[in-house]
């Protein structure tokens, strides 16, 4: 049978499913563009949360509870928060000029370009049989690996499960990944340790100690 | 059983685009950072579908990685952001022009 028709028929979705699906795509896709045309960064960081929530939502519905509840602990809880603490101290809460266009011509250019790659990611999502290498690398969902066999698919004991076994050097890659972006974050943060030893140039005399 | 995979690959697709429409449009570093995140979602979906269409745990395993990624990626960037206003003042990439030739 023909690839994209395998991907597009809606094979036995119900009607709550298709509802479910085409509420949350508007929430994500009206969420997205709030981003990008916010004027003010506190706008755009809150239709983030509206993006982040439809896709938590998405994940969901494709029986992905866990990583759902990570979404929103993570992304919502920590990043956007981040991104409002950093927003409100440096008080840069106003609006900017987006009429301004600083490179004559980027727009235009920009949207053409992406405009082309997304008109080439569907053609070859319809039209390729994309979908190639073995399938269940490391293991089945349907719960072959965990002691109960009728677990549930993206149960959180077999995502822990792959990821401290299979994954394992990669997890740990991500610690130490964690523990480097920490440190950057404390040294990029701290202070000039001598602001009257050098003053550089660019740096204003009124600057607040 | 919800809908079949190209829906979600599709929409994925779209929000990937419009994160790439922001990040190439916008001058403010922080709605930069913001439009990131939102093609990092984009890949997330993406990661969850196919776990989905292929009966495949790892794509949901390799969303954890997104997230980690995608957090010491803010933690640093929005670092960077706070050092260059303290000394610039300004939040615009365009602003920041001192290694122009």
């Amino acid at each position: 049978m023909d690839q994209s028709m395998v991907l597009l028929a809606a094979t036995r979705a119900s009607l709550p499913d298709v509802l479910v699906f085409a509420a949350s795509a508007a929430v994500i896709l009206v969420g997205a563009l709030g981003v990008v045309t916010s004027r003010n960064p506190v706008h755009a960081a809150l239709s983030l949360v509206m993006t982040l929530f439809g896709v938590a939502v998405l994940f969901i519905e494709q029986e992905a509870d866990f990583l759902a509840a990570v979404q929103i602990i993570v992304y919502a809880g920590a990043i956007v928060v981040l991104f409002l603490f950093v927003i409100m101290f440096l008080g840069v809460d106003r609006r900017d000029d987006i009429e301004v266009e600083p490179l004559v011509g980027q727009r235009p250019l920009a949207f053409i370009m992406i405009g082309l790659t997304l008109a080439g990611v569907i053609t070859m999502m319809a039209t390729a049989h994309w979908v190639t290498g073995a399938h269940q690398v490391v293991g089945p969902i349907e719960g072959h690996i965990t002691a109960n066999p009728t677990s549930p698919y993206g149960e959180p004991a077999q995502l822990g499960r792959q990821l401290f076994t299979t994954y394992l050097f990669a997890f740990e890659a991500t610690a130490a990944l964690l523990v480097i972006a920490v440190v950057g974050a404390v040294v990029l943060a701290r202070r000039p340790p001598m602001p009257h030893d050098a003053p550089s140039d660019q740096s204003p005399p009124e600057l607040p100690s | 059983m919800s809908l079949a995979g190209g829906w979600y690959l599709g929409l994925a697709a779209v929000l990937f685009s419009i994160g790439a429409v922001g990040l190439l449009v916008r001058r403010n570093v922080l709605i930069m950072f913001m439009c990131i995140e939102l093609m990092l979602n984009a890949a997330n979906l993406t990661f969850v579908t196919f776990a989905r269409m292929l009966g495949d745990i790892g794509g949901q395993v390799l969303v954890f990685f997104v997230l980690v990624v995608a957090a010491a990626e803010v933690v640093v960037g929005l670092g960077i952001v706070v050092a260059i206003y303290r000394r610039r003042s300004t939040t615009v990439a365009d602003d920041l022009n001192a290694l122009k030739g």
